[in-house]
């Protein structure tokens, strides 16, 4: 289902696109450690799991809000940083960290989370790095206070470094991760597109778009179809034959389970969702993500627990198609591809570059994300979880909804603390449940 | 709501200068607004010298500082330090919160930030009942009323 341009696309969509070929899924962590050595021993780790991966270097919070002095500072006296200072370890070290690890079945990616990302950027282009992620809007509204306007036009210079590399770099939006929890999906999906959208009009010619697990299984497989069609509709053709591209899916980005068993089902339900939703890659998380940074061990025993989720799931499908059972459709009942084109529509009016365009959407509040203190964010519309965990907009501000939808919006929007925690906490209890049930149940016995 | 009524107090909640999270932060201002307090919340990243320009500036009955990304034990401290420096607000309420390292230990930067100039520092599973307690404790300032802008 991924985009037509294959030729001169780099080793990291080649890769994703054999893996697909052959029936699997590329599955890859967030991971990142400060010291170079550590930072090598994990990525060596994570290429020798046994299913295709794809190496991740995270950057820790210093170097995304550009206090690069700060980075090296805690290099250097050994305090615990939160992931990879790759502007203080710089092209020369970082490189030195990739070789001979990264490879054409082993692609590496460089994740941030950074605005103003210019000298990140350019440090992980000279280091070799086969990816990056990022966007104008993803990378700035839930990563600070710098002005959106500033992250626009410090994206476009970082796309256009992207695309003038020798060797191809594969850039990845970060719209489908907002916030990580309580962005209703047509959001998700619509900002995917227009990112992806932004890329291409700055020449990025290798890119994948994004959307993170939300908390209704039924919900989110509609929004994977829907990002497919949407993409594959507003990205093909045009007389560069359009992009190179995938759709990558995230587990789950919100409050995660805290129990062990807890976690694990949520990352087998994200598992089953990319195979089922046509994903060609999986982002995961640990059953240390409600606790602190991941081990290496860790890491790589969610990957390998992911794949051989993600294998299961296509067994079963073969197995339904080898009975004759057709796959439940994609769904229809949520409305995401409609509001969604809805929401790309409006925005593109708006001006003649999706850049311009990005930022009158903001600014109008067309675009506007629920709950998001960045100061260029309405912070109007409201979304709500109704009890079986579907998102759903509870007052959408100015965002314009489809006729169909905007009649189920509900009245009552406003959310007090207990009830915010509630929302943020709807797959904790939904996946610690048993493990809830099981200590009262051993205390009782033990009583 | 609570039951009683108490006078009602200032406060500014504000993360830390490299840290992005926000949720955290959006939930202590509902949760000290449903009080019946004043909150002005600084948001995400603010740069320690906005910090202590927003505490002058307000006079606040305390400061909160909400941080999970990790970096809290270093970024928490300089911003107390530097808070403390100042003449206006050497005397200044001021306690922190989240998960300060990253490793999960609850309690291994407490010392150090008691010992950097917070006033309390809630860290533990439990972190928002003792939060609660002190708040209970903590007694709002007779302020004057505010001066007129000319
Ligand atoms: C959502 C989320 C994000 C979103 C944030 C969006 C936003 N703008 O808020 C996104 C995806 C953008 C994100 C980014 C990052 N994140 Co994050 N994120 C989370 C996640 C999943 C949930 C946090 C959350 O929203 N909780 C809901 C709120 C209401 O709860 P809370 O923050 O835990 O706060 C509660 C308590 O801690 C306490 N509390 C907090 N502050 C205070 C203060 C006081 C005074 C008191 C009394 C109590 C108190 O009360 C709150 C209510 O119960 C957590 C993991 C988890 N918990 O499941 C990771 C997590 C916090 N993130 C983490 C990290 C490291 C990052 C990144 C640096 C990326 C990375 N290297 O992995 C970046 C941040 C970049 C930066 N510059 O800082 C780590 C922190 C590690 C650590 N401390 O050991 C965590 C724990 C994940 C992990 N295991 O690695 N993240």
């Amino acid at each position: 289902m991924s985009g037509p341009g294959t030729a001169g696309a780099g080793r990291f969509a080649a890769h994703v696109r054999r893996a697909r070929q052959s029936g699997s899924l590329v599955v890859q962590p967030r991971m990142g450690f400060a010291g170079a050595r550590r930072m090598r021993e994990g990525l060596r780790a994570v290429r020798d799991v046994a299913a295709p991966t794809a190496g991740t270097v995270t950057v820790d919070s210093y170097t995304r809000v550009g206090e690069y002095a700060r980075a090296l500072e805690a290099l250097r006296s050994g305090a615990e940083l939160n992931g990879f200072p790759l502007v203080a370890h710089g092209a020369r070290r970082t490189r030195e960290v990739l070789d001979g690890v990264a490879s054409q079945d082993f692609p590496v990616q460089v994740r941030h989370g950074s605005a103003l990302a210019g000298r990140l950027v350019a440090t992980a282009c000279a280091a070799g790095a086969d990816a990056t992620e990022g966007g104008p809007v993803s990378y700035c509204l839930p990563y600070g206070r710098v002005p959106l306007r500033d992250s626009v036009r410090a994206w476009a210079r970082c796309c256009e470094l992207i695309a003038a590399r020798a060797e191809p770099m594969h850039l990845e939006t970060f719209g489908g991760g907002m916030l990580g929890q309580l962005c209703p999906p047509s959001m998700l999906v619509a900002l995917s597109v227009l990112e992806a959208l932004f890329f291409r009009e700055h020449g990025v010619r290798s890119l994948s778009l994004s959307y993170a697990q939300q908390t209704h299984p039924g919900q989110d497989l509609e929004a994977l179809a829907a990002l497919h069609r949407l993409a594959a509709e507003r990205l093909e053709g045009g007389p560069d034959g359009g992009p190179d591209w995938h759709v990558v899916l995230y587990t789950f980005m919100g409050v995660f389970p805290r129990s062990a068993a807890g976690a694990l089902r949520l990352l087998e339900e994200s598992a089953r969702l990319a195979v089922r939703g046509g994903a060609a890659r999986l982002v995961v998380k640990t059953p240390a993500e409600a606790h602190r940074i991941p081990t290496l061990d860790e890491n790589v025993a969610a990957l390998e627990f992911a794949a051989a989720v993600a294998s299961d799931e296509r067994e079963r499908i073969r197995a339904r198609t080898r009975a004759g059972l057709r796959p439940a459709p994609a769904g229809g009942p949520y409305g995401v591809y409609e509001e969604a084109a809805l929401l790309v529509d409006c925005v593109l009016e708006q001006a003649p570059t999706v850049g311009e365009a990005l930022l009158r959407a903001f600014a109008t509040g067309l675009l506007d994300v629920p709950y998001c203190l960045h100061p260029d964010n309405a912070n109007r519309a409201r979304a709500v979880l109704d009890p079986w965990g579907v998102l759903r907009w509870a007052d959408p501000g100015r965002v314009p909804l489809p006729p169909r939808t905007r009649r189920a919006v509900s009245a009552d929007a406003a959310v007090g603390s207990r009830q915010l925690l509630d929302m943020l906490g709807f797959n904790e209890r939904r996946f610690d449940v048993e493990d809830v049930l099981g200590r009262r149940l051993a205390d009782g016995a033990a009583a | 709501m609570p039951k009683y009524r108490s006078r009602s107090g200032k406060f500014v909640v504000s993360g830390v200068s490299s840290d992005a999270h926000t949720w955290n932060l959006v939930f202590l201002q509902l949760m000290l607004e449903e009080r019946g307090h004043e909150v002005v919340n600084l948001g995400a990243c603010p740069p320690d010298d906005e910090v202590v320009a927003a505490c002058v500036h307000e006079r606040p009955d305390a400061l909160v500082v909400s941080t999970v990304n990790g970096h809290g034990h270093m970024d928490g401290e300089r911003l107390v330090r530097t808070l403390r420096a100042h003449p206006d607000l050497a005397e200044l309420r001021a306690v922190i919160g989240g998960k300060l390292g990253v490793d999960g230990a609850a309690d291994r930067h407490v010392d150090a930030l008691v010992a950097a100039g917070y006033d309390a520092v809630f860290a533990s599973e439990h972190g928002l009942e003792e939060f609660a307690d002190f708040l209970r404790e903590l007694r709002p300032r007779r302020r004057a009323p505010a001066e007129p802008v000319a």
